[in-house]
């Protein structure tokens, strides 16, 4: 996907790192005490004060042979090889050369395919049990809480993360909830859940933030001081941007005052603009809830007014209306299967939907959006491009695989690292029981990074949550 | 005007000369019934019946051909949960019959009668009977009373599709409905006897016409919902309760032990396993959807994938389809079933012939067999597979029509570049 005249989102997390060299104030109590005016030292914003702890499960170099590969960018080979080694796909194909010190999987009659990544996981923030307790998705205060970050409110010990570790997901975006214009930063995890949020974040993932259109802003805020209206929404992102390239403007002012030597004062902290810079900047990826097609069209007006770019429509029952649109905007669209009807915005949705976008040249991604649905998406694939099959869409399974890996993994700005098997990605890998078209498949042998974190024919290695432990089913077949 | 009576005329004509023989021929058919699966047979079908199933591929003289080489054949699959026709889109959309609020007619929710909501113009009708389901049990979705009233069965037509009103009652006990009914269980539990006694009483009594309003009536339950309980109470009509938690499940199994005429079948049950065969002893069935392995509540901590496979070897009778706008993906559920224990056959029983039997439908449809109705589907290839697709759908004995709504948005826009403004393109 190409994000024009906005630097890559790799090189801007590397550069803000470099920068972020200021001393601050140890303990800080708020924002303010963490900025620095002193006619010498320029103030730079850390923009990864949360991160990541990650750190790889331990990997055997592993081949998996006699295989049937979908690379996930096209590619299908029947009677192939995979190797992994030091958490990497190190080789691919009918002739590799081998180590000796190899463990050795026969995968004869079984798939590889890259790991599933869901570009719409509440997982976490909206955890099971579902309680008032921990139901942290949504910060229903105000229309704009782009100052908010998902990542705070994951709780890791959801169990949904383990289930869908089952159904072969390596990845994920943990997204705020849709009640607010901007809901909020989203968080990119490594399907590794471990003591806490920063065990699971995926290294150099850009940030993303969550915004909405339709139905739930002004529902939620109709009777609080709006929006109240469609036309109060897009009225309501318009002043947000206005004020955040306000503060941006402030901010390269600053910046270039310092350059210029002069004795300046900088700006005073803003976490919400600071996150929506962060968009205008280039190193925020938008993903949007927004289920009509003219809404969408609106959107994407906005988007060329404010001169910024969104990653990715999400839900978008309506992207078939307008997929020469998505593609013509390099926006991606996250899509369900088949889910319709459960309100109005979403009463036009048809099987096809996923395929008539991906037809169109548009970035086609299949999302959850449920705890349920993550736990098999390669089924929602599934459905997706024999509808469109029967259509006369014909889609071949290895380019539909693209739906989900390499076109979530490029909506999150991963896909350098992971979301499709090429010799020195990320050996995040799934091996499946049969063809993952097919309802009966699943998921034997997950592996992230070339670790095997899922055993399907081990069940005392399976992962179990502090949730479950002691209780009933605890370690049973889920 | 003139335009519209020359249109009925055309239609009362084709009607007369529809076809009332079909043949599908060449088949897999599973019929679910004692002739089992044959692997290459033909369906007859006449005056809106099964009138034989016979192996190969021979076709009588006078029945219209539906080639089904290499597919498969199934009874028409039925929604085993559902508020289909009551609903059309749930949420901040208008009216909906499938939510109740207060009303004096009712104190507990047992009289409310969903069959005079039933819409047959609903879009939700084609848009399932298109992907194999003939007919469905519907019901109240959301309620605040005890209980949720009594349902219909109805076929997925676009007429008359009421088959059997208040076909059955649905109530219940888990945890969201004993935080509803008085905050606990103790209350829940103590408030549902009460009623089931006071409706055996109105039962018992019913011909001495104590419920006329001239008579004294002191119960937790109106009088209406007394009369609601009378095919209940004496076992002729299914009493649906809502349990996952084990506890809520024994305490449903001494209830029956308590009335033992009650036709008692769980719905949801995700702790079901843990008490498989005291279900099984009990003969009581299960309505469940196999896919939901989560601990959404403490009271679904013991939820598994293994669930349906489990009471299935257990000698459980169990139904899968806990749905509404996506009950068409009840063939998925039963497929995954499958893949994490079920057998085949139970899993196509789980859709068809043994929520017949939960409704008391099964003399007439939910299998395939001699005097049967005619609902019948012919599938591309095995139905709980998500890349095969139901190809005919016939109910009562009549082809339907495979398009609904979402086939004429998709058609509409297959093509975007169009001259003119999209809603000049009618497909």
């Amino acid at each position: 996907m190409n994000y024009k005249n906005k630097p890559t989102w790799m090189l801007a997390a590397i550069t803000a790192t470099i920068l972020s060299t200021t001393t601050l104030v140890g303990c800080g109590d708020d924002a303010d005490s963490q900025i620095q005016t002193t006619t010498t030292d320029k103030v730079v914003i850390n923009p990864d004060p949360f991160p990541s702890t990650y750190t790889p499960i331990p990997s055997t170099t592993t081949l998996i042979t006699n295989v049937t590969i979908i690379d996930g960018i096209g590619g299908m080979q029947a009677n192939s090889q995979i190797l992994m080694a030091d958490g990497k796909i190190v080789g691919l194909g009918a002739e590799i050369d081998t180590p000796d010190d190899v463990m050795i999987i026969d995968g004869a009659g079984k798939y590889v395919t890259p790991g599933i990544i869901d570009t719409h996981s509440h997982l976490g923030v909206y955890p099971s049990p579902d309680t008032r307790s921990h139901a942290d998705g949504n910060e229903m205060t105000s229309p704009v809480t782009a100052q908010v970050w998902a990542e705070h409110s994951v709780w890791p010990q959801d169990p949904g993360f383990q289930r869908a570790l089952a159904g072969g997901v390596t990845a994920l975006q943990i997204l705020p909830g849709s009640a607010n214009l901007f809901g909020g930063r989203s968080v990119v995890l490594k399907n590794l859940p471990d003591r806490t949020v920063q065990d699971m974040k995926f290294p150099d993932a850009p940030y993303g933030i969550k915004m909405a259109c339709g139905e739930n802003p002004k529902r939620v805020y109709g009777k609080k001081g709006g929006p109240a209206t469609r036309m109060a929404n897009v009225a309501g992102y318009r002043k947000a941007w206005i004020g955040a390239a306000e503060y941006k403007a402030k901010w390269e002012q600053y910046e270039a005052d310092v350059e210029a030597g002069k004795d300046v004062k900088a700006p005073k902290r803003d976490l919400n603009n600071e996150t929506l810079k962060g968009v205008l900047d280039g190193d925020i990826i938008v993903h949007m809830h927004c289920y009509r097609a003219d809404e969408m069209v609106v959107m994407m007006d906005v988007m060329k007014e404010f001169n910024y770019q969104i990653g990715s429509f999400h839900h978008a029952v309506e992207g078939y209306k307008i997929a020469d649109k998505l593609a013509q905007n390099n926006v991606c669209a996250s899509m369900w299967a088949d889910w319709w009807g459960f309100k109005l915005e979403a009463y036009d949705a048809i099987r096809e939907n996923i395929p008539m976008v991906h037809a169109a040249g548009a970035c086609a991604v299949v999302h959850s959006d449920s705890d349920i649905g993550i736990q098999r998406l390669n089924q929602e694939a599934a459905k997706a491009w024999s509808d469109g099959r029967r259509a006369g869409i014909d889609i071949s399974q290895a380019d539909a695989w693209q739906w989900l890996a390499a076109n979530p993994a490029k909506s999150l700005g991963i896909f350098d690292q992971t979301g499709s098997l090429e010799v020195g990605k990320n050996a995040d890998v799934v091996l499946w029981s049969a063809d993952p078209f097919s309802t009966y498949a699943q998921a034997e042998k997950v592996y992230i990074d070339g670790g095997l974190a899922f055993d399907r024919s081990a069940p005392d290695t399976w992962p179990v949550s502090d949730f479950e432990l002691g209780q009933i089913g605890e370690g049973d077949h889920k | 005007m003139k335009r519209l009576t020359t249109l009925l005329t055309l239609l009362t004509l084709s009607t007369s000369v529809l076809a009332n023989q079909f043949a599908i021929v060449g088949g897999k058919v599973h019929t679910l019934s004692g002739q089992g699966t044959l692997d290459e047979a033909t369906v007859l079908i006449k005056d809106g019946v099964i009138e034989s199933i016979v192996s190969g591929s021979d076709v009588p003289l006078g029945y219209e051909r539906i080639d089904a080489q290499g597919k498969v054949v199934t009874p028409g699959f039925i929604g085993a949960y559902t508020a289909l026709g009551l609903v059309e889109v749930g949420f901040s959309a208008g009216q909906v019959d499938a939510s109740t609020t207060e009303h004096p007619v009712t104190t507990i929710g047992a009289a409310i009668d969903v069959s005079y909501g039933i819409n047959a113009d609903s879009t939700l009708i084609p848009i399932t009977r298109m992907e194999g389901f003939t007919s469905a049990a519907t019901g109240i979705e959301s309620s605040e009373y005890l209980f949720k009233g009594q349902g219909a069965f109805i076929q997925l037509t676009d007429d008359e599709p009421l088959l059997k009103p208040r076909a059955f009652m649905a109530l219940s006990v888990n945890n969201s409905s004993a935080s509803d009914a008085g905050g606990t269980r103790g209350t829940l539990w103590v408030a549902l006897k009460q009623i089931l006694s006071e409706a055996k009483f109105a039962a018992d009594f019913r011909t001495s016409n104590s419920l006329i309003p001239t008579q004294h009536w002191h119960g937790v339950s109106t009088r209406t919902d007394a009369q609601a309980l009378y095919d209940v109470i004496r076992g002729n009509s299914p009493l649906l309760i809502k349990a996952d938690r084990k506890a809520d499940i024994l305490n449903i199994i001494g209830l029956k032990s308590e009335f033992p005429k009650l036709n008692i079948v769980i719905v949801s049950a995700s702790d079901a396993w843990r008490v498989a065969d005291k279900l099984a002893a009990a003969q009581i069935p299960v309505i469940l959807n196999p896919e939901y392995n989560l601990p959404g509540a403490f009271d679904t901590l013991g939820a598994t994938l293994a669930n349906a496979g489990r009471l299935e070897r257990a000698g459980v009778k169990v139904a899968i389809g806990i749905e509404t706008h996506n009950i068409r993906l009840a063939t998925q559920h039963a497929g995954n079933a499958v893949a994490n224990g079920m057998s085949y056959d139970a899993a196509l029983a789980a859709l068809s012939r043994n929520v017949a039997e939960i409704y008391g439908m099964q003399d007439t449809l939910g299998s395939l067999a001699k005097g049967m109705r005619a609902d019948v589907v012919v599938w591309s290839g095995d139905p709980l597979e998500v890349a095969e697709a139901a190809e005919h759908v016939f109910i009562g004995g009549q082809p339907t029509k495979m398009e609904s709504r979402q086939t004429l948005l998709r058609d509409r826009y297959l093509k975007l570049q169009q001259d003119k403004p999209m809603g000049y393109i009618r497909p």
